[in-house]
């Protein structure tokens, strides 16, 4: 139903605009590495400004253009052109849209998106166009899978990843038997797939698997059959409106307090002001958290809160980090983009000073990164230390 | 599944099943009996939860906000009946289909303008923030079982309201024949004007004291849609008593398919839809 309650005249707007500026720099930029050098770098950005995903799409801007400002406005030595086109979180439109920065504005690097099933769609064309993508967000394992390619990067999670580390942190509370609740899509089933892997490997016994149809929220048959299963652990993949009324059902059902809850950090991101107490002392793993203490992070806070006059969550991070990485990139080469190998080089080989703690990159570009376990403490995702040191996605299916 | 966790999810499913056509009984009205399709029926839902919330952080009584919130939405109703529905009746409804759909996307810009795009919870009033221990380790919680008590209250309200009271008769004879009404001396505008602006008010409503239960954030309105039509296509369009029957076979087909064939509890309800109109075209209740 997402796409009921976008619209089109805006992307037409920020398009057209996109357009006019495209043509401006086109007359720039006669061809060769030694004129290229002169212009500016075009970024595209494709994320949803429009439906529910939209803060997510401006904290994601946010995060990358505060990196670029951090650095003087220049990447490499050059300045940055942005183009930016919304892709209204509609997997239907992605092809047409990530074809608008890079066929039509030509952009030297994509930077998109949220939603997993675009992801999937840009995917496939920026595998045919062989343009530079960074992918701030989205966690469908396929993107770093089977879909990998030298010229896609992820700098935030993937899906397998927020659950995976929940196995080590069950084992060390002594607890056996678990269920896992969940959507049923791509995102809620590659989550609940890590959990099975990390929990199993310590041991422990999955007592079942159970699913609802996404987007749905009436989750009161699923608690009941939890209750009369009796699982040591609950634990769970819910995001956004969806989480924030499976842990006020939880808590309503009586089962808080007798049945541990624990889940991906998207459980508990976000929502806290809504539950009110019914997210109390749950435990999640993630890549970040509050009260991480570290130089970086209240750096990276401070300079954010002011530009923005906004609070950072882990999406402006990881925005912030995608700006990051294509630094290291065009730093390598010297702004010189069209030198794409050496770009890829250096940003396979980089090292980045994360807000969330320093990461670097597998050899299917995703993040090998902590995982810390984190605990609602008050309207906070309290770091309870790190729960996994640096834990790499098994990129099953990535041939590049 | 053990005998007591077996009528556990059967007071799941009933009590899902009531809380449908809370839902749907706005749609229940609007399309069901006065014939306009009206898809904006979830964006109406959105503005009286998020109304309830706002109205309840102001107040500090969801009570309060409720009572503050009817008027409104009898308001709002009102106006865009008199604003844009009237031109309609006497078109195609692909002309309200289109007005519907537009709707969807002002009152979804509205919302995100006015009240922003962050999720939201609704406390429930104290005195039904308790639960009923079931087992030793379920329990339910009160306030569900008040929402089924005001599901009942209301079915029964409707119910009488549609089929004996004399206001009742003049709008089904309005939604069979508004010409013949008309020159029989009766006002069917008003009528119309206040029928609709009681199924928005109704819509409105049942975002309202749903909030506690299913928070509050943007699209919340388009989730509930497709399921208050199917409500209102299997239970026979016009019928107050289709539409609950409806409700409660929908809420334990979904309450029972979860449980007993997980991987295609997606698909349940719509099998059940299509079972039905099969074997009955018009619907369970509605008139060949």
């Amino acid at each position: 139903m997402q796409e009921k309650s976008n619209y089109d005249r805006r992307g037409f707007l920020l398009g057209s605009t996109a357009l006019a500026g495209a043509t401006a720099a086109g007359t720039l930029l006669p061809a060769g590495p030694a004129a290229a050098q002169q212009g500016k770098i075009k970024v595209g950005f494709m994320l949803p400004y429009t439906g529910t995903f939209a803060q997510l799409g401006v904290a994601i801007t946010n995060g990358f253009k505060l990196a670029v400002d951090e650095r003087g406005g220049k990447l490499g030595g050059r300045e940055i052109e942005y183009f930016t086109v919304d892709d209204e979180s509609n997997p239907a439109k992605a092809p047409e849209n990530v074809n608008k920065l890079v066929q039509r504005d030509k952009v030297d690097v994509v930077v998109g998106t949220v939603h997993s099933g675009v992801a999937m769609g840009m995917a496939k064309v920026v595998r045919e166009s062989g343009t530079l993508w960074i992918n701030p967000n989205a966690g469908a394992a396929d993107v770093t899978g089977p879909l990998c390619a030298p010229n896609i990067f992820r700098t935030s999670f993937s899906n397998w990843q927020t659950t995976y580390a929940l196995g080590k942190v069950l084992k060390s509370r002594g607890i056996k038997t678990a269920v896992f609740i969940t959507w049923k899509y791509a995102a809620g089933e590659e989550a609940m797939g890590g959990f099975k892997e990390g929990f199993e490997a310590e041991g422990g016994k999955m007592l079942k698997e159970l699913y609802l149809p996404f987007p749905q929220v009436e989750f009161q048959a699923l608690l009941t059959e939890i209750a009369s299963i009796k699982p040591d652990a609950v634990a769970c993949f819910f995001a956004g409106g969806g989480a924030a009324k499976f842990l006020k059902d939880y808590q309503a059902a009586g089962l808080k307090g007798k049945i541990p809850l624990y889940g991906s950090g998207f459980l508990t991101d976000g929502v806290l002001d809504a539950v009110g107490d019914a997210a109390e002392g749950v435990e999640t793993t993630l890549h970040y958290a509050d009260g991480l203490d570290t130089k970086k992070d209240k750096a990276f806070r401070l300079a954010y809160a002011k530009t923005f006059k906004l609070q950072p969550d882990v999406y402006a991070v990881q925005g912030y980090d995608a700006g990051q990485l294509l630094a290291a990139g065009l730093d390598a080469v010297k702004g010189n983009v069209a030198d794409k190998p050496g770009m890829i080089k250096a940003m396979e080989a980089a090292k980045i000073d994360s807000p969330r703690g320093p990461w670097t990159l597998s050899k299917s570009h995703n993040p090998v990164q902590d995982m810390y376990l984190r605990k609602v403490v008050g309207k906070e995702n309290k770091s309870m230390g790190v729960a996994w040191k640096a834990l790499a996605d098994p990129a099953r299916g990535c041939k590049a | 599944m053990d005998f007591a966790f077996f009528l556990i999810q059967l007071l799941n499913g009933l009590q899902y099943g009531l809380l449908l056509f809370l839902v749907a009984s706005g749609l229940t009205l609007v399309f069901g009996i006065m014939g306009i399709i009206n898809l904006a029926h979830g964006s109406f839902y959105m503005v009286g939860a998020y109304l309830a919330w706002s109205l309840s952080s102001m107040t500090g009584s969801l009570t309060a906000a409720i009572l503050l919130a009817i008027p409104l939405t009898v308001i709002l109703g009102m106006a865009l009946e008199r604003l844009l529905f009237r031109h309609l009746y006497q078109r195609d409804h692909l002309y309200q289909v289109l007005l519907t759909y537009g709707l969807i996307l002002v009152f979804e810009e509205l919302r995100s303008l006015i009240w922003g795009d962050d999720v939201h919870g609704v406390a429930v009033p104290a005195l039904l923030n308790a639960s009923i221990p079931l087992t030793d380790n379920l329990s339910y919680p009160v306030y569900r079982l008040a929402i089924s008590g005001v599901c009942l209250l209301l079915a029964a309200a409707l119910y009488f309201l549609i089929q004996k009271t004399r206001l009742g008769m003049m709008i089904r004879a309005g939604a069979s024949n508004r010409d013949m009404v008309q020159s029989l001396g009766i006002d069917i505008k008003l009528i119309y004007t206040l029928v609709f602006a009681m199924g928005i008010a109704l819509a409105a409503f049942a975002g309202m004291i749903n909030a506690p239960l299913s928070s509050v954030f943007p699209n919340m309105g388009s989730q509930v849609l497709i399921i208050c039509f199917v409500v209102v296509v299997i239970g026979g369009i016009g019928s107050v008593k289709g539409a609950m029957a409806a409700s409660l076979m929908i809420g334990l087909a979904e309450t029972f398919g979860q449980v007993l064939v997980p991987e295609v509890a997606g698909m349940i309800v719509y099998v059940l839809m299509a079972v039905v109109l099969v074997w009955r075209p018009q619907g369970l209740f509605g008139k060949a």
